[in-house]
C-alpha cells in the first residue's frame, strides 16, 4: 500500500484539503455559521478534494498528460497571451458551457448532456457554498416574515419570505434536480435502447452514475414534497436517504465516471497546443507529400513514446511516426506485398 | 459487457495481398451498432501513381497499444478478451495523440465530435460468438474471422503472423496477418522516411 502510494501527489491532496479546511474555517467565521448538521456533507467533500487532487496529480504524472499540461500552461502566458486567452474563452462558453461538440455527436445527446451538466453545476454552486458556511440565512431583527442572506458573514441581502425571491431560493436546488432528472432519462433510454451501448457498458462506469444521480435528485425532490405535502411527517427518512445519496456520490467523485468533470478542461489546453501547431511548421508525410499534423506535435509523441518505452526510430535513421496515418498503413501494404514477392507467391 | 458467449477460438486474419478494392467491408463496418453509421475500416490505394493495388486495414488491437499509452485522458481501454476499444465518449479530447502515434494508421478523430473512434472488433458481434461485419462481406479473403485450424487448412501456404517490428519496435497483437509459409514477423521499415 505505501510503496503504491504517490508521495508528490499526496503532497498536493493534502496541501489542497488543508486549504480548503482552512477556507471553511475563515469563510463560516471561525465555524460560527456553520450549519452542524451538514458536517457529514461537510467531510465527504472535504475527502472528495483530497481524491480529486490526489488523482488528478497522479494524472499529470503521466508522460502525455505532462505535455499537455505543461504546454498549455506555457502557450497562454507566451506572447500569444492576449489571442490565446481569447481563444480561451470563446472554448470555454462553446465547448464547457453549451457543449456543443456533444451536440455534433447526435443533438438527444446533446441535450441530455446540458441538462445533465448545467443540473449538476447549479446544484454544486448552491449546496457548496451552504455546507461550507460561507452563506448562510437569519430572520431580521424586530421583523418575523423578512429574511436576511449572508456571504462570508457579511450581511447580502434581505428579502420578504413567501415572495418571488424567497420562493426561486429555496427552489433552486429542485429545479437542478428536474434537469439532472432529465438529462439522466436521456442517457438511460440510449443506454437501454442502443445495441452498441448496451454491449460496450458496464454496471460501475456506466449504469451505476445515472441511477445514483437518480436517487439523489428524486430523495432531493422528496425533502421539499414532505414538508409542502406531507408536514414533514418523512422528513427524517428523506433527510437521510437523501444524505447518504449525496454523500456516496462525494465519495465516488474521485473514482468513477464523474471524475470527467474535472478532466475535461483538459481540452482547452489542447486547443491551443493545436492552434500553436497550426500556426508553425507542419509535418509532411514522406509517402504522401502532404502535410497531416504540425511538425511540433509529432516531435512531442516522438519524445512521448521514448518516455513510454516505445522505439519507433527507423533503421536508416528517421521514425516511423514521420509518416501520416495513410503512409503507416501504406508501409504496411508495402512491406507485405515485399514479403509475399520474395516468397514467389502473391497468395497461398 | 456481456462477454460471456465470446468464442476465444475464433481469430481475425488479415491478408492485404487478397484485396480488391471492393469497400464491401467498409459499407458493412458503417452497419455496425459500436460506431453509429461511420466506417472505421481503412481502404487505401497502396501509392495510387504507381499502380492500382489496395490495401485493407483495422485495428491490430495490440497487446501493448500505443495509442491507449499516448492518450493523456486515459480514454482508450483494453478489455480482458484482449480488445482494444474506441475512445471513452466522457473522456477522450480529441488530441489526436493516437491517431498520430498508432503503428497502424488506425484512429480516426471527428473533429467536431470531439471524439476519437476506431474499429473495436464488432464489439457488439464478436463479443456475442458473431463475426465482424468486414470478414461477413468480404469477398476475396482479405478478411476473415474464424477458427485457426479452419484458416490452415484453407490456406495451407501460408501462416498467421501476429509480431510486427516498426523501425526498432516490436508490436504483438490480436490480429494476424496472412504471411509466406514459415514467416514469424512481418519488418516495417520503409525507406521513405527522412
Ligand atoms: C462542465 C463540463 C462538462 C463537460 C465538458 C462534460 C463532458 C461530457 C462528455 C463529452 C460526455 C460524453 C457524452 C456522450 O457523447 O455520450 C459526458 C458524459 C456524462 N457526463 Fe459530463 N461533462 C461535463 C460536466 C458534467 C457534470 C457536472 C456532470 C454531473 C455530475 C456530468 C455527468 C455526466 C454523465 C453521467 C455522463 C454519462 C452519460 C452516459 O453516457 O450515460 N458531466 N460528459
Ligand atoms: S492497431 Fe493502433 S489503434 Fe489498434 S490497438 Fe494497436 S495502436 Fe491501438
Ligand atoms: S484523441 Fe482522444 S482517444 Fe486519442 S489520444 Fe487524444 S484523448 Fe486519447
Amino acid at each position: 500500500m505505501l510503496s503504491t502510494l504517490n508521495l508528490r501527489a499526496l503532497g498536493w491532496a493534502l496541501l489542497a484539503s488543508a486549504l480548503l479546511a482552512a477556507s471553511v474555517v475563515a469563510g463560516s467565521r471561525n465555524l460560527q455559521n456553520f450549519d452542524g448538521a451538514l458536517a457529514a456533507y461537510l467531510f465527504a467533500t472535504l475527502f472528495a478534494a483530497f481524491g480529486i487532487v490526489y488523482r488528478y496529480a497522479v494524472w499529470l504524472q503521466r508522460p502525455p498528460t505532462r505535455l499537455y499540461w505543461r504546454a498549455g500552461w506555457r502557450l497562454l502566458f507566451s506572447p500569444r497571451f492576449p489571442a490565446y486567452l481569447a481563444e480561451l474563452a470563446r472554448r470555454l462558453v462553446d465547448e464547457l458551457a453549451l457543449q456543443r461538440f456533444i451536440w455534433k455527436r447526435s443533438p438527444k445527446r446533446g441535450l441530455a448532456h446540458v441538462l445533465l451538466a448545467w443540473g449538476c453545476l447549479s446544484a454544486f454552486a448552491i449546496t457548496v457554498p451552504l455546507v461550507f458556511g460561507w452563506v448562510h440565512f437569519t430572520l431580521k431583527a424586530g421583523t418575523i416574515d423578512v429574511y436576511e442572506a449572508h456571504l462570508l458573514g457579511f450581511h447580502a441581502f434581505d428579502f420578504p419570505l413567501g415572495g418571488f425571491v424567497a420562493l426561486n431560493l429555496f427552489h433552486a436546488l429542485n429545479w437542478s434536480s428536474v434537469l439532472v432528472l432529465l438529462g439522466v432519462f436521456g442517457f438511460l433510454r440510449r443506454r437501454i435502447t442502443d445495441a452498441g451501448q448496451i454491449s460496450t457498458q458496464t454496471f460501475e462506469m456506466d449504469l451505476m452514475p445515472l441511477v445514483l444521480l437518480v436517487l439523489i435528485s428524486v430523495t432531493g425532490l422528496g425533502l421539499t414534497w414532505d414538508y409542502e405535502l406531507m408536514q414533514g411527517r418523512a422528513h427524517p427518512f428523506m433527510a437521510i436517504s437523501h444524505a447518504i445519496t449525496v454523500i456516496l456520490f462525494l465519495l465516488w467523485l474521485p473514482f468513477g465516471k464523474f471524475f470527467h468533470v474535472f478532466q475535461r478542461p483538459a481540452q482547452l489546453g489542447v486547443a491551443l497546443y493545436q492552434r500553436e501547431g497550426e500556426a508553425g511548421e507542419q509535418a509532411v508525410c514522406p509517402h504522401t507529400g502532404e502535410a497531416f499534423a504540425s511538425r511540433m506535435h509529432v516531435e512531442d509523441l516522438k519524445q512521448v513514446t521514448a518516455e513510454l518505452g516505445y522505439d519507433y526510430r527507423l533503421a536508416g535513421g528517421g521514425s516511423h511516426l514521420d509518416l501520416s496515418p495513410q503512409g503507416k498503413r501504406a508501409a504496411l501494404a508495402k512491406a507485405h506485398l515485399a514479403a509475399r514477392t520474395e516468397s514467389g507467391a502473391f497468395f497461398g | 459487457m456481456t462477454t460471456t458467449a465470446s468464442r476465444s477460438h475464433e481469430e481475425f486474419f488479415l491478408d492485404p495481398q487478397r484485396c480488391i478494392g471492393c469497400h464491401a467491408c467498409e459499407m458493412a463496418c458503417a452497419e455496425c451498432e459500436t460506431n453509429g453509421q461511420l466506417a472505421m475500416i481503412h481502404v487505401d490505394y497502396v501509392d495510387r501513381a504507381m499502380s492500382p493495388q489496395t490495401s485493407v486495414q483495422v485495428c491490430m488491437h495490440c497487446e501493448e497499444p500505443t495509442c491507449a499509452r499516448v492518450c493523456p485522458a486515459d480514454a482508450i481501454a483494453k478489455d480482458e478478451l484482449g480488445v482494444v476499444h474506441s475512445a471513452n465518449a466522457a473522456r477522450c479530447i480529441a488530441c489526436s495523440n493516437c491517431v498520430l502515434a498508432c503503428p497502424f494508421g488506425v484512429p480516426k478523430k471527428i473533429e467536431p465530435m470531439k471524439l476519437m473512434m476506431k474499429c473495436n472488433l464488432c464489439y457488439d458481434r464478436t463479443s456475442a460468438g458473431r463475426r465482424p461485419m468486414c470478414a461477413t462481406v468480404c469477398p476475396s479473403g482479405a478478411l476473415w474471422y474464424g477458427p485457426r485450424e479452419r484458416m490452415a487448412s484453407m490456406r495451407p501456404n501460408s501462416s498467421p503472423v501476429n509480431e510486427f517490428r516498426f523501425g526498432l519496435q516490436k508490436v504483438r497483437t490480436r490480429v494476424n496477418v496472412m504471411m509466406p509459409k514459415g514467416s514469424t514477423e512481418l519488418v516495417v521499415d520503409g525507406t521513405e522516411a527522412p
